[in-house]
């Protein structure tokens, strides 16, 4: 058996381009999930506010207990039924990013967990509000903590990214989908597929790292 | 002035404050003591509402924070925080700030003053508190005593008008707590209304106005300092400071033990 890149040589172009679909799915979803993580890690500290407490609870059971592959076709093909019909890009990024969320959502909470009660005591005996204490002093500790593990969310997110090619996005997994049904050179661009992911990956640990590295270095 | 009427605080089913009363009046420093687990800190955190009452009533400067388990809303209560200033015995200083950031940054993000303002306001009492030198490094590098000199040059940008100290020298080196115990001396000097719980005797000595001896969540005994150091009435109070002597020169110098363990009280620091 030969290998034949010729196919990937030849659709190089529609493979970056792809690729930069995925970059901005991942992306988007990314921002979505940060926001939405902060929020549900945030209220999931108190279990005090019932209703909230029990809202942020289920979406996060929710969305950790069933497939994202389900989440992404509920989105597609099951709000429609309601008239809601959003663009695939859309369903994608809120899919994954609702999806992405509900992980780091835990990250989040543990990360501020982990902060010394003494430093939130610290800031409200000071006057601070709650709201300000978080975010002046535990929010700012916990980040650096939550960077490591954030990391293996944001590798996860990219590579779930490719279930989006399900949803008809020409991200890079269905660009090379494409590629093979007209040449059927199968191995060879899933090898070349894989090899993009591989480099995304690494090059999201690679920009996680320098920041951990120089918050590492501010504190002195 | 702080004055603490009637109070009661449980944790579960566990009644850690039982009916404590107690008046700090302005300008004056009490000394609690007692043994560990009897409710000193729980009391002086409920003081500022980071542990909320049961029932009785706290007053500071002729203000309710808490009556009937019912604190402040959060808007007045953090205002009346901000006027009563808290030092831990683990300092709890911002370990992501430098030691002049710690101090200024209450200041400018509760009363909203001008950050050139408030570096020149920290920068004062850094000084104040002998750490002028140590503005821009931050708190992993200091010693015990300069991070609680710092957490309380911290409080002190909040000008507050109460100050509680929650045993601020047990978690230091013995050479270490003189320096504390100093800047603590002369905040009382100068007029602060202070509660401080320690069991540094040679400072409730020179510095309180009254001491009150706690036990089991109770106020077993109070008065002067003179009166419950040299002719204690209660039992318990006798056996807490045997006891508490006893630790000072097991731990600190090893000696024969003193006939009488009161005359055995370390003096001044
Ligand atoms: N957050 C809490 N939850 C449950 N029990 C507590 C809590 N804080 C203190 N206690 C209990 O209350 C009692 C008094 O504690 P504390 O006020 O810290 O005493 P002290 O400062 O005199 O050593 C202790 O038995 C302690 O275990
Ligand atoms: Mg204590």
């Amino acid at each position: 058996m030969t290998l034949d890149f010729a196919p990937v040589w030849g659709g190089l172009p529609e493979l970056l381009k792809g690729t930069v679909v995925t970059i901005e799915v991942t992306a988007a979803a990314f921002l979505l999930s940060a926001v939405l993580g902060l929020l549900v890690g945030i209220i999931r500290l108190n279990p005090a506010r019932r209703v909230l407490y029990g809202i942020a609870s289920a979406y996060v059971a929710f969305i950790r207990g069933t497939p994202l592959l389900v989440q992404l076709f509920l989105l597609f093909f099951g709000l429609p039924q309601f008239g809601i019909l959003l663009p695939a890009w859309l369903c994608g990024v809120i899919g994954l990013g609702i999806y992405s969320g509900s992980y780091v959502s835990e990250v989040v909470r543990g990360a501020i967990q982990s902060i010394d009660r003494g430093q939130m005591e610290a800031a409200r005996s000071l006057g601070m509000s709650y709201r300000e204490a978080m975010w002046e002093v535990v929010l700012p500790q916990a980040f650096r903590r939550m960077l490591p593990p954030l990391g293996n969310e944001t590798i996860a997110l990219i590579k779930n990214s490719a279930l989006v090619s399900l949803l008809t996005i020409d991200d890079v997994m269905r660009e090379g989908q494409r590629i093979i049904s007209t040449s059927f050179r199968a191995l060879e661009v899933y090898i070349a597929v894989a090899l993009i992911y591989f480099i995304l990956t690494n090059a999201a640990t690679w920009i996680l790292r320098q920041l951990e590295k120089r918050m590492t270095v501010e504190r002195g | 002035m702080i004055e603490i009427r009637n109070v009661y605080k449980s944790f579960g089913s566990t009644e850690v404050l039982k009916d404590v009363s107690l008046t700090v009046p302005p300008s004056r420093t009490t000394v609690v003591i007692g043994p560990s687990g009897s409710g000193k800190s729980t009391l002086l955190r409920c003081c500022n509402c980071l542990e909320i009452a049961d029932r009785g009533e706290i007053r500071i400067n002729h203000r309710t924070i808490i009556a009937d388990g019912k604190p402040l809303p959060d808007k007045e209560l953090n205002a009346l925080r901000a006027e009563t200033g808290m030092v831990f015995q683990s300092f709890n200083l911002f370990p992501h700030m430098t030691t002049v950031e710690n101090v200024m940054r209450a200041p400018v993000v509760v009363r909203r003053m001008a950050k050139a303002e408030a570096r020149e306001l920290a920068m004062e009492l850094l000084r104040k508190v002998g750490l002028g030198d140590k503005a821009d490094v931050y708190p992993s590098t200091l010693s015990g005593g300069q991070k609680q000199r710092a957490a309380i040059a911290r409080a002190l940008a909040m000008k507050p008008k109460v100050m509680l100290f929650d045993e601020p020298t047990s978690a230091l080196d013995p050479e270490l707590v003189g320096e504390v115990l100093q800047v603590m001396k002369t905040l009382a000097e100068e007029g602060m209304t202070m509660m401080v719980v320690t069991h540094e005797m040679g400072f409730a000595r020179e510095v309180a106005d009254t001491v009150v001896v706690m036990a089991d969540g109770r106020i077993v005994e109070s008065g002067p300092p003179e009166q419950i150091f040299t002719n204690p009435t209660q039992e318990r109070t006798r056996g807490f400071l045997r006891a508490l002597v006893d630790g000072h020169l097991a731990g600190a110098r090893p000696q024969p033990p003193a006939d009488d363990p009161l005359e055995a009280l370390p003096g001044n620091h």
